[in-house]
């Protein structure tokens, strides 16, 4: 009976460790099938090592044409699924044709290696990163084994950070001048800012502010855009009259935002909008979108 | 109209309301217990997300919020637990609620961890208050945002920066108590406002009335302010005074405006409004038109009064600051301000101001006289008063220094007094006067010189003559005997031990009163003749000592006087009353020895019988008067005697009855015998008057046996027979014991004649007299002795 099992299994097992898994950071990655896997993180110009060990099933031999592992920086577009573009891709070479009877472990490394875009799960768009193992073989097919890591890339703070300021309105019925502190955030950032109302004429019932996010992929008539609102935080409840001002204060860690990215290989762009929604009591809806710039802030030396 | 049934909606939204907190207080409870913080942060959100309801009215609405707010209590306790533990810190915990994405909820929650965390003294509590403050923007809800703000404060009351507070920070930090607390209030102040505003228009009464019921939770603001142990009078004079009196002035709301003007004056002390009295009063005058300023004011001036009169000590402060002066001024500048307002409001501001300056410089009479002033001018260039609050007001202004100096005397010196007076209708003006009247009564005081009274009857003329276009045919009887005999009182009232001074007095009140006309006189002339004759007397008591040197008052000049009111009084014409009156100046004449003045009184008398005394009634009760006075005569000469006397009996013999003509010539008897020293004694002419009175006696009996066919009664007969026992008992000769058993048995022989009705009181008279006779028998001496030979029985 083993040996009919045996026949359809991979005849070895492929692990892929990194050399530091221990003490590297871990993140959760949403999978595919819905359940979310902790995968170490990386950033650009990282070196990335590490062993691949390949555990043949006892008692059977592989026969194979090379071992080989590669790095690949995969964007998925989803309207075009299972059609991988890579914009990464690097080889090493394992083991030269031969067979394996036993254990056997394989170190690699990828020293420096530039992986410029941050792994990201959008709604129509996945970029990715995987080491691949693949055992070539003559007739059979390869045996192939992937490993994902997540990449994330940190900025430093913004030299230039400009408030948002900005003064909108409706003639003769509504006038308001809003202000965000910056125009740059970090994710675990807080807007803080202020509503000033300079003519009311309308009822208003209440004010939010929005966070959306907008994907678009693919270029030309092809591009598609998704937008989705993350976040609905309530400002104001009532109706101000003029000359009133109202205080913002939005931390951004509770939700799951990501860096601004623009224009990724020519594929994606995600951008992120502050919207100012106003509702009147006919629940007519005044709204202001104003773009703001998303980045990951290098945690470990803390700003000041 | 809304349909009916809004009430039960409005339960049911309640009751909704309640049950949603308490079933999500029921799941924060279970999370509490398990230490599970961010199910305890989930469900009390929902749980606050229940005050976001619009439906619920302030009332029911207070109700929910209260429920809620027990609940929070138990989070907070929680939050403290949980930050000492350690188990999250108290900063963490001040930004995990702030994830929170309605604004109600994560604000409650908010001021509810800032009270944590002040208390955790991990930031200076000026800081989170702040915050917090600024934060609570975010609900312009006036409801809603009353609530919350109420809210803060409430759980920031024991947590301010005060000086000696465990959380006092920096030098400054009581003006970061002081700031929290006014950015707090000034903004409860701007929603409640705003109340007013929002919503239809019909349900405008209905919103005030709310308004009213929320009116508690902004106030209580000023309250906390005036806890606060570093606002010292320095601090309220430079920063809070005038940043709550911007906010009051700006809010343009009448409701709010009178409310918190109120509250200011209620919560803090006496000493600050002392002091901070400029800039308190210079709100005033900018109030909406439709503040009831008095109110407020009178509040103040009440409780600064108040203040005054409980520690003596103050007094100097007032003066130094100059209270009045200033409270002057500011009620001038709101009555210019508020040109629609009311006389009645007017008036009742300087009643106010009054009352203050009489309570706290009672010795400054020219204040009064300067707010009466005030009120002239204000009332100046218009009509005598219709409204009769006004009036009531006016009549309140002129009776309060009466009261307090209790001496109308005090209140003759005030020149806008009577001014004020002026504007009253007549009807009021009568009402004041009595007041005045009644206060002199009270207090027994003595007005002691025609100057003042002078001006005190310019004061009640309403009083004492007909005033111009008044309609007295509306006029109770009643009131107005009352309103006269009042008069007559105040003149016994009059009075000054100095005689020419006191004639002075009888002067000026002779002349006031003679404007009186016809229905006043009977009424206020005896009184005048009364305290004129008074006088009489007095100088007469002392007659002797003043001679030889020019004297005004002579009992003669006042007999002139005299002469002269009762002149008036006998034009109406009044002629009985006329007649005493002559009679008693006679009587006081021949008191002191003025025989043609005497005479010249009787004279009147004689002249007012014969030609006004036409009632025979009125005729007899007359003639005994005079002859009852004639009898005290005693300086007239053998002469003038004859004439008078001769007339009197005359005139008795005249009267239309017999029975009246018989007493009154038995009575004439008397004018022949008096017991003085030196008096007329001519027992001839008793017995002729006694005979003539028995002749009449005769005449009636006859007259009546023949009109009625029986006798009249005997009781003439005993009454005579009376007079004689009298004479003879003084002795007279003429009448002996013979002449008195004759008339017994006469009356006898009538009295048997008379069988046919017998009158029992003339029974009991006959018998009586007779006893008498049996008694003085008994009684023995020299008059026993004399009625020995008398048989009575």
């Amino acid at each position: 009976m083993n040996y009919i099992i045996g026949a359809f299994k991979p005849p070895c097992d492929i692990f892929v460790t990194f050399s530091d898994e221990r003490c590297r950071k871990q993140v959760a990655v949403k999978k595919d099938n819905g359940k979310t896997a902790m995968v170490p993180a990386f950033q650009s110009l990282e070196t990335i090592a590490g062993e691949v060990s390949i555990a043949p099933v006892p008692g059977k031999r592989i026969e194979h044409m090379g071992v080989k592992i590669e790095l690949l920086g995969q964007i998925e577009l989803y309207f075009d699924r299972g059609n991988f573009y890579d914009f990464t891709s690097l080889v090493r070479e394992l083991d030269v044709p031969g067979e394996i009877y036993e254990r056997k472990t394989y170190p690699f490394e990828f020293s420096t290696v530039e992986m410029p875009y941050e792994s990201y799960n959008g709604t129509n768009v996945r970029l990715r990163y995987i080491l691949k193992v693949t055992i070539g073989r003559n007739y059979v097919g390869n045996i192939v084994e992937c490993r994902d890591f997540c990449v994330r890339n940190y900025s430093p703070l913004p030299s230039i950070n400009n408030s948002i300021k900005m003064e909108v309105g409706i003639e003769d019925c509504l006038h308001i001048e809003f202000e965000y502190s910056k125009s740059k955030y970090h994710l675990k950032d807080v807007i803080v800012g202020k509503i000033y109302f300079l003519l009311v004429r309308i009822k208003i019932k209440n004010m939010e502010l929005e966070i959306r996010r907008r994907e678009s992929t693919g270029s030309g008539p092809n591009t598609y855009v998704e937008t989705e609102t993350l976040a609905k935080f309530e400002l104001m409840d009532g109706a101000p009259v003029r000359g009133e001002s109202i205080p913002v204060r939005l931390f951004l860690t509770p939700y799951e935002l990501t860096p601004t990215y623009r224009n990724i290989n020519n594929k994606f762009s995600v951008k992120y909008y502050l919207n100012l929604v106003l509702v009147d009591e006919e629940d007519r809806r005044y709204f202001k979108q104003q773009e703001i710039n998303m980045f990951r802030l290098d945690e470990i030396p803390q700003p000041s | 109209m809304l349909p009916d049934g809004g009430g039960d909606d409005e339960e049911r939204w309640l009751a909704e309301g309640i049950a949603g907190v308490q079933q999500n207080a029921f799941y924060m409870h279970r999370a509490l217990d398990s230490n599970n913080l961010k199910d305890a942060l989930k469900y009390s959100a929902q749980m606050l997300s229940e005050l976001r309801t619009s439906r619920l009215s302030p009332h029911k609405y207070y109700e929910l919020y209260m429920r809620a707010f027990d609940e929070m209590r138990k989070l907070e306790m929680f939050f403290r637990e949980e930050t000492r533990r350690g188990s999250c810190s108290v900063v963490d915990l001040y930004e995990l609620v702030q994830h929170a994405g309605n604004v109600l909820p994560r604000l409650y929650l908010l001021c509810t961890v800032g009270s944590v965390y002040i208390k955790s003294k991990e930031a200076p509590a000026k800081d989170v208050l702040k915050d917090l403050v600024e934060m609570c923007r975010g609900i312009q809800h006036p409801l809603r945002g009353l609530f919350l703000r109420s809210y803060l404060s409430q759980i920031s009351r024991d947590k301010l920066p005060d000086i000696g507070s465990e959380y006092e920070g920096d030098a400054d930090s009581i003006n970061d108590a002081v700031e929290f607390v006014l950015q707090n209030f000034i903004e409860m102040n701007k929603l409640w406002v705003r109340m007013q505003h929002q919503g239809p228009v019909r349900e405008k009464d209905k919103r005030g009335k709310e308004r009213n019921e929320l009116r508690d939770l902004v106030g209580k603001n000023l309250h906390v302010l005036s806890q606060i142990e570093g606002v010292d009078l320095e601090m309220y004079k430079e920063n809070v005074l005038p940043r709550i009196s911007e906010q009051v002035v700006n809010c343009k709301d009448d409701l709010a405006q009178f409310y918190l003007m109120d509250c200011i004056i209620q919560v803090f002390p006496d000493e600050y409004h002392l002091q901070t009295l400029e800039t308190l009063l210079s709100a005033f005058p900018q109030l909406q038109p439709s503040v009831d300023i008095k109110t407020v004011l009178s509040q103040l001036m009440d409780r600064l009064s108040n203040y005054a009169a409980t520690s003596p000590e103050v007094l100097p402060e007032f003066l130094q600051v100059e209270a009045f002066a200033k409270f002057s001024n500011a009620i001038g500048k709101v009555i210019e301000a508020q040109v629609d307002m009311p006389v009645v409001g007017a008036v009742t501001l300087y009643v106010s101001l009054l009352t203050f300056t009489l309570r706290v410089h009672p010795d400054r009479l020219d204040y009064v006289d300067q707010v009466l002033g005030a009120c002239v001018k204000k009332l100046s260039g218009k009509e005598k008063l219709e409204d009769s609050r006004a009036t009531k007001q006016i009549v309140a202004l002129l009776s309060a220094p009466l009261e307090k100096y209790s001496n109308i005397v005090t209140a003759l010196e005030l020149s806008n007094y009577p001014r004020v007076m002026d504007y009253l209708d007549n009807a009021t003006t009568k009402v004041m006067a009595l007041v005045i009247i009644q206060s002199i009564m009270k207090n027994t005081t003595c007005i002691s010189t025609s100057d003042k009274i002078e001006a005190l009857f310019d004061l009640i003329k309403g009083l004492i003559k007909d005033m111009d276009g008044a309609q007295d045919d509306e006029l109770d009887e009643e009131d107005f005997k009352e309103e006269q005999n009042s008069v007559a009182r105040l003149i016994h009232m009059l009075h000054n031990d100095d005689h020419d001074e006191m004639l002075k007095i009888l002067c000026t009140v002779q002349k006031h009163i003679l404007q009186g006309g016809p229905k006043r006189l009977p009424f206020t002339v005896p009184s005048l003749v009364f305290s004129a004759l008074k006088l009489v007397r007095r100088l007469q008591g002392q007659d002797g000592d003043v001679t030889g040197e020019e004297v005004p008052a002579t009992p003669k000049k006042i007999f002139q006087i005299l002469h002269q009111t009762i002149e008036a009084l006998q034009c109406i014409p009044c002629p009985e009353l006329s007649l005493r009156l002559y009679l008693q100046c006679a009587e006081a004449a021949n008191d002191c020895d003025l025989e043609p003045v005497a005479y010249e009184f009787f004279t009147q008398a004689f002249i007012l019988y014969e030609e006004e005394i036409a009632d025979s009634k009125a005729q007899i009760t007359a003639l005994h008067l005079i002859i009852g006075t004639l009898q005290r005569m005693n300086i007239f000469g053998v002469e003038n005697r004859d004439t008078l006397t001769h007339k009197t009996t005359g005139y008795s013999a005249k009267l239309l009855k017999k029975p009246d003509q018989c007493r009154a010539v038995y009575a004439c008897s008397h004018l022949f015998w008096t017991d003085d020293q030196d008096g007329i004694m001519d027992g001839e002419r008793v017995l002729l008057c006694l005979k003539r009175a028995l002749r009449i006696a005769n005449a009636a009996q006859q007259m009546a046996n023949v009109s009625k066919g029986s006798s009249g009664s005997v009781i003439l007969f005993i009454e005579i027979l009376n007079k004689y026992l009298y004479f003879f008992e003084k002795g007279i000769p003429q009448i002996t014991n013979t002449v008195i058993q004759d008339l017994i048995e006469l009356i006898r022989t009538e009295k048997q004649n008379d069988s046919s009705a017998s009158d029992p009181s003339a029974e009991a008279f006959f018998a009586s007299t007779l006893r008498y006779i049996e008694f003085q028998k008994q009684k023995g001496g020299s008059i026993g002795e004399k009625y020995e030979q008398i048989k009575a029985s």
